[in-house]
């Protein structure tokens, strides 16, 4: 099938599992009508971008960073601002993607050729507190950015609550500029995600995965590793650029901790290992399972939580508080790393994924060390 | 007496690499063994099994009555046997002095013993509180061996003692090597250069492929030219 | 034998100074900005002081990662159980810290530091065993590893201690300053120094005199080699494990003390600090993050002073700056 670049999920699980969340997405404000399933809907498709364009560089490429977080947030106070600034028009929201783009651009390079001074170990630590520091300047520069309140914005017309595309309702919902705005970011994101499977199935993607397994091989046989991790990088900073940005249109607001904060990042390292890394259609997965629990097992964790207060269980109300939801994330994660390091995808799909994994076992010497 | 090394049906795997594919072959108690053969055929994967750097994936590594497949490299390593890699592995940032203390399990180092090095290496006399990372090649490789010869062993590896050596300095690790040979240690020694493998071995297995082609006495290969020509791809004589 | 004793004469070890000069450097660039004598004392003690505390909270790290190559994404965790251990022992001895007893309040001082060590230095062994053995040699499954740790190890604090912040007050006598004319150095910051130049001492006597320092910087530069010696490395870096998430802790005791308050951000807060120490130093090098901390604390300093609004992102470019000069740190350790 062209449209999935020829790179169907694999497996009758994983097939009817993603079906069923893609047509979720597709129909959401009509099967799940209420402003916070839109919004855990909208959030996951922002996610799965993100997600995705950073296992491009994970689980592909083989690179880890820390800064994807901050392209994201490159993205969102690109549109934002420039919302804020110049108006409520597509113009404007035009303007800001530009800009957001270029800059991302500019970053990723910054980036990518720094890696090449120092050694891959310094740089996943480089790109932690480059990130950091680009959070701390965005608070600093209040003036521009709005510092730690951030800024809020119309959107274009189109896209405000306030406007109705149909008078009356379809399937009972008002088709308004909520519904609009929703569909904008859902379009967007497939369009974009769909680029990204081009991308890893393309000759461009294997030589990716060449490099990750074997740097040196690679370079021997003739890939410019450097060209090749360099456009990577900035790939997958204009997917979160993107993402970022449809975030920002989709909240109407833009802030540190929307945009910029480490925990999106942990977050995202969480969903990218959950769902599978090395394959895209593990973002979905990973994503989609994430924003759920997120939303929804707060709520679950509350109600457990009382009834361990009423039963005077000594520490168990506050591990099982809200508000320690990543407590179990956490341990989660943990468990994904060890137990199930192909993630969903590799539990679900057949037997002989289509990417190698990661690591080596280190009882085996590691290749190219004869 | 040292004991013998004996190996059987080896296998090893690097990665997706099949390197050793089913060695067999015994290095005698107290004798000196060559391993020779081509680049890549092998020969470092071999030592590195023996001394538990990498793990066996199949067969039996015994050293006397001792199996070693399963053990990690410190047990191998406390069973008495010395390693002198290919790369010799001197430790840059510390001292002659601390990488000889490194070398003595017991702890301290034997005077006695370490006059006996000094006879033959008497440079680490001269350098004995310089920093490692500064000596010449050569004395590297001193260091590397009599790290590796500091306390009395039941086997010693050694790695390609004389790559990258100037041919006079061959010379003198040859004597080296001989001294050594006759404290009666099992030896099992890899080398390209076959004027060391002549004179100091007392026993020859040929590797290629990661298989064992050839075992016999060192006097009967050196004496016949077709065969050498045959094993190693060229006049082990051209080979100097 | 002559030919293996030819050469020619060693040379004497020669001492790599530059890179230790760099701070001295940097206060000499600064001080003419500064202007003021009095300020810029004040600002260069408070630097060093800062300097002493980040050196302890990251002397650990650089050593495990030196010796494992295990990128511990955790150690902040233990930075933040230090500062809550703290309260542990200074809560019920609040009598002993309100006194106006020197005597009294170094007793409770030094009390409350080793409860943080000791803690810490158990809940390192656990870490260790739990979360960092299991991935040994897979670096990419060892960030994930730990960062998972260290969320776990934060939320935990969180449920146990509760998540607002814990007020810590300085015993009676640490706090003000002593006067030099004009220039005001905090007592509590000369403390800070002492201690993190006695952690100083302490580890590079150990390093240099003792069996199992020998064992360590052996195992820093070769650790394949220093296991075929016979030695089992594992264990060994257990110990020095457990030792940097105690140092940790004692780091992170400190400054909750200095900050007057016990928040698990400081964990993470610090956590970057101690990365950009260690990158800077040379991954393994204990000399290396020494002078590494006290430069990226005078310099965080100066900034402060000069240019508030770099201040926080001054270490980024300090780092930056660093690798673009020497691009395995100021003390790389050989054959790294």
């Amino acid at each position: 099938m062209n449209l999935l670049s020829g790179d169907p999920p694999r497996g009758r699980a994983l097939q009817a599992i993603l079906v069923l969340v893609v047509i979720a997405l597709i129909l959401a404000p009509f099967l799940f009508p209420g402003a916070k399933a839109l919004n855990v809907a909208a959030k996951t498709c922002v996610m799965i971008l993100l997600v995705a364009s950073y296992d491009l560089l994970l689980g592909y490429t083989g690179i880890v960073s820390f800064a994807h977080v901050m392209f994201f947030g490159v993205g969102a106070y690109g549109v934002g601002l420039a919302l804020y600034g110049l108006g409520a028009g597509w113009g404007a929201l035009a303007v800001g993607l530009v800009a957001a783009a270029a800059l991302s651009l500019a970053l990723a390079l910054a980036i990518g050729l720094f890696s090449l001074r120092v050694q891959s170990i310094f740089f996943a630590m480089v790109t932690l507190a480059v990130a950091y520091a680009f959070n701390v300047l965005a608070s600093q520069l209040s003036w521009l950015t709005g510092g730690e309140d951030g800024r809020s914005f119309k959107v274009p017309d189109v896209l405000q609550p306030g406007f109705r595309l149909i008078e009356g309702k379809v399937f009972g919902v008002a088709v308004n500029g909520k519904i609009l705005t929703y569909y904008l970011v859902l379009v967007v994101a497939a369009a974009a995600f769909l680029v990204l499977l081009r991308v890893v199935n393309s000759p461009f993607g294997r030589v990716l995965q060449a490099i990750r397994e074997n740097p040196f091989r690679a370079e021997a046989l003739g890939y410019r590793t450097v060209f090749h991790r360099t456009l990577a990088t900035c790939i997958s900073a204009l997917g979160a650029t993107l993402a970022g940005a449809l975030s920002a249109l989709w909240l109407r607001y833009v802030g540190p901790d929307t945009a910029l904060s480490f925990s999106i990042q942990v977050d995202v390292l969480v969903m990218v290992v959950v769902g599978g890394m090395g394959s895209v259609y593990g973002a979905i997965l990973g994503a989609a399972l994430f924003v759920f629990a997120e939303s929804y097992l707060q709520d679950a964790m509350g109600a457990l939580s009382s009834l361990a207060a009423e039963a005077r269980l000594p520490l168990l109300p506050a591990l099982l508080h809200p508000d320690r939801w990543l407590l179990w994330l956490g341990l989660a994660f943990v468990l994904a790393v060890y137990f199930a390091p192909t993630g969903i995808v590799g539990a679900l799909g057949p037997s002989e994924p289509k990417t190698k994994s990661i690591d080596r076992d280190r009882t085996q010497p590691s290749a190219g060390t004869p | 007496m040292s004991a013998a090394l004996t190996l059987q049906g080896v296998h090893t795997h690097i990665g997706r690499y099949h390197i050793l594919q089913g060695v067999d072959f015994d290095a005698p108690a107290g004798r000196t063994t060559m391993l020779l053969g081509r680049n890549g055929a092998g020969k470092t994967t071999t030592l590195r099994t023996i001394m538990g750097l990498w793990r066996a994936s199949k067969g039996r590594i015994a050293l006397g009555a001792t199996a070693l497949e399963k053990l990690a490299a410190s047990d191998v390593a406390r069973l008495g046997v010395g390693y002198a890699p290919e790369t010799m592995a001197v430790f840059s940032d510390l001292t002659v002095k601390e990488n000889l203390v490194l070398g003595a399990r017991q702890g301290a180092l034997d005077d006695a013993r370490l006059a006996w090095i000094f006879g033959f290496f008497p440079a680490l006399k001269k350098f004995w509180l310089s920093r490692a990372g500064a000596l010449s090649g050569g004395q590297k490789q001193m260091l590397s061996i009599a790290r590796a010869i500091v306390e009395p062993r039941e086997l010693l590896l050694i790695d390609e003692p004389t790559k990258g050596l100037a041919p006079a300095i061959v010379g003198a690790l040859i004597a080296c090597l001989n001294e050594i040979k006759a404290t009666g240690v099992t030896i099992l020694l890899v080398e390209q250069n076959f004027r060391v493998a002549r004179e100091v071995g007392d026993e020859v297995r040929v590797m290629d492929n990661g298989l064992i082609v050839h075992r016999g006495p060192m006097a009967a290969l050196a004496a016949d030219e077709a065969l050498q020509n045959r094993l190693l791809g060229l006049s082990l004589a051209s080979h100097q | 034998m002559s030919a293996l004793d030819a050469g020619a004469a060693l040379p004497r070890r020669r001492l790599d100074v530059l890179p230790a000069l760099t701070p001295l450097a940097v206060a000499l660039v600064a001080a003419p900005f500064i202007g003021s004598l009095s300020t810029f004392v004040t600002l260069t003690a408070a630097g060093l002081a800062m300097g002493m505390l980040i050196f302890t909270m990251a002397s650990g790290l650089t050593l495990v990662f030196g010796m494992m190559d295990v990128l511990n994404f955790g150690h902040g965790a233990f930075i933040a159980l230090g500062a809550y251990a703290a309260t542990l022992a200074l809560a019920p001895l609040a009598s002993w810290s309100s006194a106006d007893s020197l005597v009294l309040n170094l007793a409770v001082f030094v009390l409350a530091i080793i409860v943080a060590a000791l803690i810490c230095g158990v809940f390192g062994w656990v870490f260790e065993r739990l979360i960092v053995k299991p991935v040994y040699g897979q670096h990419l499954k060892q960030i994930l590893a730990t960062i998972g740790g260290s969320i776990i190890a934060e939320q935990l604090l969180y449920a146990v201690f509760g998540p607002a912040q814990i007020p810590l007050a300085l015993p009676k006598t640490f706090e003000g300053s002593f006067v030099f004319g004009q220039a005001a150095v905090e007592k509590y910051r000369l403390l800070a120094t002492c201690v993190g130049l006695l952690v100083f001492a302490a580890e590079m006597l150990i390093l240099n005199r003792t069996r199992i320092g020998l064992l360590i910087r052996a195992g820093v530069e070769n650790r394949e080699m220093v296991e075929a010696l016979g030695y089992r490395v594992d264990r060994l870096f257990v110990a020095v494990f457990m030792a940097g998430s105690a140092l940790a802790g004692l780091g992170g005791a400190m400054m909750a003390l200095y900050r007057g308050q016990v928040h698990a951000t400081i964990g993470g807060e610090f956590l970057v600090l101690c990365f950009i120490v260690i990158i800077i130093g040379g991954l393994g090098s204990v000399g290396g993050s020494f002078v590494a901390s006290i430069l990226v604390a005078l310099i965080a300093n100066y900034a402060g002073f000069l240019a508030p609004k770099l201040a926080l992102v001054s270490n980024i470019l300090a780092m930056v700056a660093v690798l673009l000069w020497r691009p395995r740190g100021l003390y790389p350790v050989s054959g790294r």
